[in-house]
């Protein structure tokens, strides 16, 4: 028996609000479609490249917003750029998506107005560059506190959130593409959808105890509902939404919602195990046995 | 640690809390309100001992814990089998050496003073919320009382104070060359302030003494300069194990794992980068 002082957490639950499991999906939506977007220009698919950089640079532009409007003193928000320090994931974060947002909104500006076209090229060459960094960042973000499911899940959770990313991105051109230009966006939300289940899973049952609060509670609904959403829309888009635009616009939208579903599963799991604090304590009691 | 303020540099000074000696008078928690300006944040009745405080957080910088048990306070027997021993132990911000809310602060609000303690700028914090679960002890929260200070910009401004605060080892009186309001305040010395070796060497012979007067349980948590966090600024003696206390067994700063944290994302951007080149493997359109 662990005791624990009236049943009360060890650590704090964090303060953030829902902007933020909905900023870890457009966040990731926006440094994926970036990327999709350079790389469909480079395979010479211009309209799929041409939207995808317009979801991503629509993306860069709810992101911050969704930022700011989580903080205590959203005046304030400038503060995040007084410094840059390599020690804060959300210091290094809030400059990625500084330089990703600005290099996707001039390109897609510019992409929207026929003007400038190497400088579009520079810009969207530098948002997806930046892109990988957002995609994945976020991850590093959660892991990088004393929350357990998050800190213990440091070396899965970026994998998982990079998935969820891809997947986001493909779902989202499949859904703005037509079904016959869209072949690579399709292949990307499978692929996300289908590595981002396996990482998830491989992640719980390494967990241990501490894959407890991903399967519990709201947690648990969300994981569910995130798995049904993801694979039923990754089995849409590679049957019928192959050749048939309402099946690929329902496909992509459950890939789409199984994502979000999947960033609101992580990030109830983690307030679950802080509030609870036998998952502060035991682990760390097993830890401090074995040295 | 303090190379950086050359010769403005201090001494580093800390808090030994022997909560051997503390009688649960709660005079740390009433100075530092009282000293720091601390608004009250609601009044309850627990039911959990004496304790209607309940845990540290924006509003509470000392916190005076109760646990009511039934076991001897001395080994060799101190009363009968159903003996009650009363622990109480005052709380507080352990101005860890390696602290993770000063890591992970993105605006630098959070900073190392010259005295070797970790201060909240309450003029910088924006309130983004990052500290408050880097925190291995849980001793940083957000102030969700109304804001007092008039709104800079009326649409964004919100109605709460939105601040994270947490105790500053009464920054303010090291200055003025004054010992922190709580220390002043205890009645028995549990709470002793001074600089840090000092305060290790004292707690070791405390230690020794109420081990050969064969106290339960007696031990010190946090005095060691190689633990997870390097070392407490703010250390205890405490007569049980920390998680009786509420407090974790074994604090590890969150950025010792930063390193490895980054070459994970790395990986796992070139990942989400290769996936996207490789969806294109199947034909471009």
């Amino acid at each position: 028996m662990t005791g624990s002082y009236y049943g009360r957490p060890v650590i704090k639950e964090p303060v953030w609000q829902p902007e933020i499991p909905w900023y870890f999906f457009t966040g990731g939506l926006a440094g994926a479609s970036t990327i999709l977007g350079v790389v469909a220009r480079l395979a010479r698919n211009e309209t799929l490249a041409k939207r995808s950089l317009y979801i991503g640079a629509a993306a860069d532009v709810v992101s911050p917003l969704l930022l700011i409007s989580d903080l205590g003193r959203p005046e304030r928000f400038l503060n995040m750029f007084r410094v840059f320090k390599v020690t804060s994931p959300m210091s290094v974060g809030s400059w990625i998506l500084l330089v990703s947002g600005g290099a996707s909104s001039t390109a897609a500006l510019l992409e929207a107005t026929g003007r400038l076209k190497p400088v579009k090229y520079l810009a969207e060459a530098v948002s997806a560059v930046a892109g990988g960094p957002l995609s994945v960042y976020t991850a590093t973000l959660v892991s990088d506190t004393a929350v357990p499911v998050w800190h213990e899940a440091r070396q899965e959770l970026p994998f998982l959130f990079g998935a969820s990313a891809a997947a986001s991105a493909g779902a989202a051109a499949a859904i703005a593409v037509p079904a016959r230009e869209a072949g690579p966006a399709r292949r990307l939300a499978i692929g996300g959808a289908v590595v981002e289940n396996v990482v998830m899973t491989a992640m719980e049952r390494r967990l241990g105890l501490l894959g407890e609060p991903y399967r519990e509670g709201e947690a648990g609904r969300y994981a569910k509902l995130a798995k049904a959403c993801t694979l039923g829309g990754a089995a849409l888009l590679a049957g019928p939404g192959r050749r048939r635009r309402l099946a690929a616009v329902a496909g992509g939208a459950l890939v789409l919602a199984g994502e979000a579903a999947l960033r609101w599963s992580v990030f109830k799991a983690g307030f679950q195990s802080a509030r609870d604090p036998k998952y502060t304590v035991i682990p760390q009691r097993e830890r401090a046995a074995k040295v | 640690m303090l190379d950086s303020y050359g010769a403005e540099a201090q001494e580093r000074v800390g808090f030994f809390t022997d909560t051997s000696v503390c009688i649960g008078c709660k005079a740390c928690e009433v100075a530092c309100k009282e000293w720091n300006l601390v608004p009250e944040d609601g009044l309850v009745w627990t039911g959990e001992s004496y304790d209607n405080t309940s845990a540290l957080g924006a509003n509470t910088w000392r916190h005076v814990a109760f646990v009511e048990q039934k076991e001897p306070l001395r080994g060799d027997g101190d009363g009968e089998v159903d003996a009650l021993r009363w622990l109480m132990s005052s709380d507080v911000c352990k101005h860890c050496t390696h602290a993770a809310c000063l890591d992970v602060c993105p605006t630098g609000s959070l900073f190392r003073t010259e005295y070797g303690t970790v201060v909240v700028q309450e003029d910088i914090c924006n309130g983004c919320g990052y500290c408050v679960p880097a925190c291995p002890f849980g001793v940083l929260d957000r102030r969700h009382l109304p804001r007092q200070d008039p709104p800079a910009l009326p649409l964004i401004t919100k109605a709460e104070d939105g601040r994270v605060l947490k105790c500053t080892l009464c920054y303010d009186r090291l200055k003025g060359g004054h010992e922190p309001a709580c220390a002043k305040a205890c009645p028995t010395d549990s709470i002793q302030f001074g600089p840090l070796d000092e305060l290790r060497e004292r707690a070791e012979q405390r230690l020794e003494k109420l081990q050969a007067e064969r106290w339960n349980g007696a031990r010190l948590y946090g005095n060691d300069p190689d633990d997870g966090v390097g070392g407490f600024g703010a250390f205890f003696l405490l007569l049980d194990e920390p998680e009786v206390y509420g407090l974790p067994p074994d604090p590890v700063v969150t950025t010792r794992d930063l390193p490895s944290m980054y070459r994970t994302a790395a990986f796992a951007a070139g990942a989400v980068v290769a996936g996207i080149v490789a969806s294109f493997l199947g034909g471009s359109r």
